[in-house]
């Protein structure tokens, strides 16, 4: 069972986010980097068809600069095989049509069943690069998967995934594009021989040129900004149960017109 | 000719809400730019909704009509999107940012060529350039982007933009569609909904949201809360009482869960992490009830009560519940 898995180093969620005082973007210094959480479910469930299969191999793929070989170099210790990034100063701030070129066009040197993303990247929020890569790829796409099943023939798999307000169950031909939701899996953590080994595996490092590619962004961020301030309203403190909700219950509709 | 377009998503048989919010929107800049506004609906069942439609100033409604379309697939609604887009030719086409537009808008803006703006709070126009502002890190910032191909396509957090009335004639236009079967998709098994017709958390007006403060997976006297407000209201979670296994992952809200913005989100328990303030933190008015008077959640709460929410909930129902039943 071989996949591929798309991986973005995103600042931790723990980070502050402060917006440069010239609104062209975000001040990045000390910015901690980590895995973007749902492309760990990602490197898990990959991780888990090979050894279901007791074959196979997971090739994770990743876009960005240097600091970005922490990333990968984080899921091989979790167990992955081999790593490919594309630093190209063209491709690694790029927005999701961009991305996903890039990542279909790296795809093309890979052999893969299966094509795993998370469902969205924390940081920019945009969740549109799984689907974008299946479609330029003409792959089917499966997104929010919270369970994937592959028959023993690796034709196919059968998905669950999240749709509002419940869950749909697909059959899917393979090879296809699945983008990860919470629920799918708990990510191991890598283990101190998984470390050792990780420090030997191949990372293969890539300019856009290489791949042949010059893509074309087609969205453009103009401005940030912080959001703003949301200041501390009235806080009630030692009042007896009943006469505090009365009278945050009366606020609420005489005061905040909301209820 | 419409200059704009939204998609209007059915669910249950019903238009949602934010056909209706991206109808009032789309009217706006349509307006602007001195143009229709269409509406493109799929099935044939969707030319009950021109009535509706029109009123919150739809010029043509376009019913997409095929067997293919019976029920939602990526690549089939994709496909049949992409088609109308490319025929009528409209300069901004405007989606909701729900989990069907999530997962239908980039395969679409990929098939067309051109990217999405998603989830924007607001749209504007500079000149005939569309601007749409979205949050970003879950919230911790925000952005303003535009989209430089052509047409240029949006998708905007339901509950967000208002919703105003303005008649216009609501004409159908049928449009006869067949799925390319060539390009490879997934087939559904089985869809297994939620009956109860629980609104989803990021379509919810109000969340009563629990944390670790719950103490178990009894969340009950939430439950009781959300039912007193409604059926616009829903249960939400805080990434403790998730992990902990209390409530399902598709509760959570935060920066690894769901980004909300409700008119009114009731926290219990939660004591207010970076990232469950930055998935809530636009929402209208927050209440927070933490016994911590020290909790960061009373910093962005409009109205904190400091006690043992056991206590203070269920005399908050009480109180609800006798002043909504007149």
């Amino acid at each position: 069972m071989k996949s591929l898995v798309c991986l973005k180093q995103v600042p931790d969620t723990e980070t502050q986010i402060k917006v440069k005082p010239d609104g062209s973007g975000i001040v990045t210094d000390g910015i901690k980097y980590v895995i973007n959480p749902y492309d760990e479910f990602s490197v898990e469930e990959a991780l888990r068809l090979k050894e279901k299969f007791k074959a196979g191999e997971v090739v994770i793929l990743s876009i960005g600069p240097d600091r970005t070989t922490e990333a990968i170099r984080t899921a091989l210790a979790m167990g992955a095989d081999r790593g490919i990034y594309v630093n190209d100063e063209s491709v690694n701030n790029a927005d999701p049509f961009a991305i996903a070129k890039t990542l279909a066009a790296a795809a093309a040197n890979v052999e893969y069943d299966v094509i795993f993303c998370g469902h969205r990247a924390i940081d920019d929020d945009f969740g549109e690069a799984g689907a974008m890569l299946a479609e330029f790829l003409g792959l089917p796409q499966v997104t929010l998967v919270t369970k994937v099943e592959v028959a023993a023939d690796k034709k196919s798999a059968t998905v669950e995934r999240d749709v509002e307000g419940g869950k749909e169950t697909v059959e899917v031909p393979l090879p296809c594009v699945l983008t990860s939701q919470k629920g799918l899996n708990e990510p191991r953590y890598a283990s101190l021989p998984g470390i050792m080994k990780a420090k030997k595996k191949p990372i293969d490092k890539k300019a856009a040129g290489d791949l042949g590619i010059s893509p074309e962004t087609k969205l453009q961020a103009k401005q940030y900004s912080m959001p703003p301030e949301r200041q501390a309203g009235k806080k009630y403190q030692d009042m007896e149960p009943a006469d505090v909700a009365k009278t945050v219950v009366q606020a609420l509709r005489n005061e905040a017109k909301i209820i | 000719m419409s200059k704009v377009m939204i998609y209007g998503e059915i669910k249950g048989g019903k238009l949602k809400k934010s056909a209706y919010e991206l109808a009032s929107e789309g009217r706006k800049l349509a307006d602007l730019l001195g143009g229709d506004l269409g509406a493109v609906v799929m099935g044939s069942a969707g030319e009950q909704f021109a009535p509706e439609l029109a009123r919150y100033g739809v010029d043509t409604v376009y019913v997409v009509e095929s067997s293919d379309l019976d029920t939602y697939n990526s690549e089939t609604y994709a496909q049949a999107l992409a088609k109308i887009v490319s025929e009528k030719k409209p300069e901004i086409v405007l989606l909701g940012h729900s989990m069907q537009g999530k997962d239908l808008g980039p395969r679409t803006a990929a098939k067309l060529g051109i990217g999405i703006i998603a989830d924007c709070v607001s749209l504007e126009l500079d000149g005939s350039t569309l601007i749409g502002t979205r949050p970003m890190y879950a919230g911790k910032c925000n952005a303003k982007w535009v989209a430089l191909g052509s047409p240029q396509m949006a998708s905007a957090r339901p509950n967000v933009l208002e919703v105003v009335e303005s008649a216009k004639a609501g004409a159908v236009e049928k449009i006869a569609f067949t799925a390319d079967a060539s390009r490879p998709t997934y087939t559904t098994k089985d869809l297994n909904l939620d009956t109860s017709g629980k609104v989803d958390l990021t379509e919810a007006e109000i969340i009563v949201s629990g944390g670790r403060g719950m103490g178990g997976n009894d969340f009950s006297l939430l439950e009781a809360m959300a039912s007193i407000f409604g059926p616009t209201a829903t249960v939400g979670a805080s990434r403790a009482a998730v992990d902990a296994g209390w409530r399902s992952h598709s509760d959570q809200v935060g920066q690894t869960g769901k980004t909300v913005t409700p008119n009114l989100y009731v926290a219990c328990g939660i004591s207010g992490s970076i990232q469950h303030l930055a998935g809530m933190g636009s929402s209208k008015v927050i209440v927070a009830i933490n016994k911590d008077p020290e909790a960061p959640i009373f910093t962005k709460a409009d109205y904190g009560i400091v006690g043992d929410l056991f206590k203070i909930v269920p005399e908050f129902n009480k109180e609800l519940e006798s002043l909504l039943k007149d």
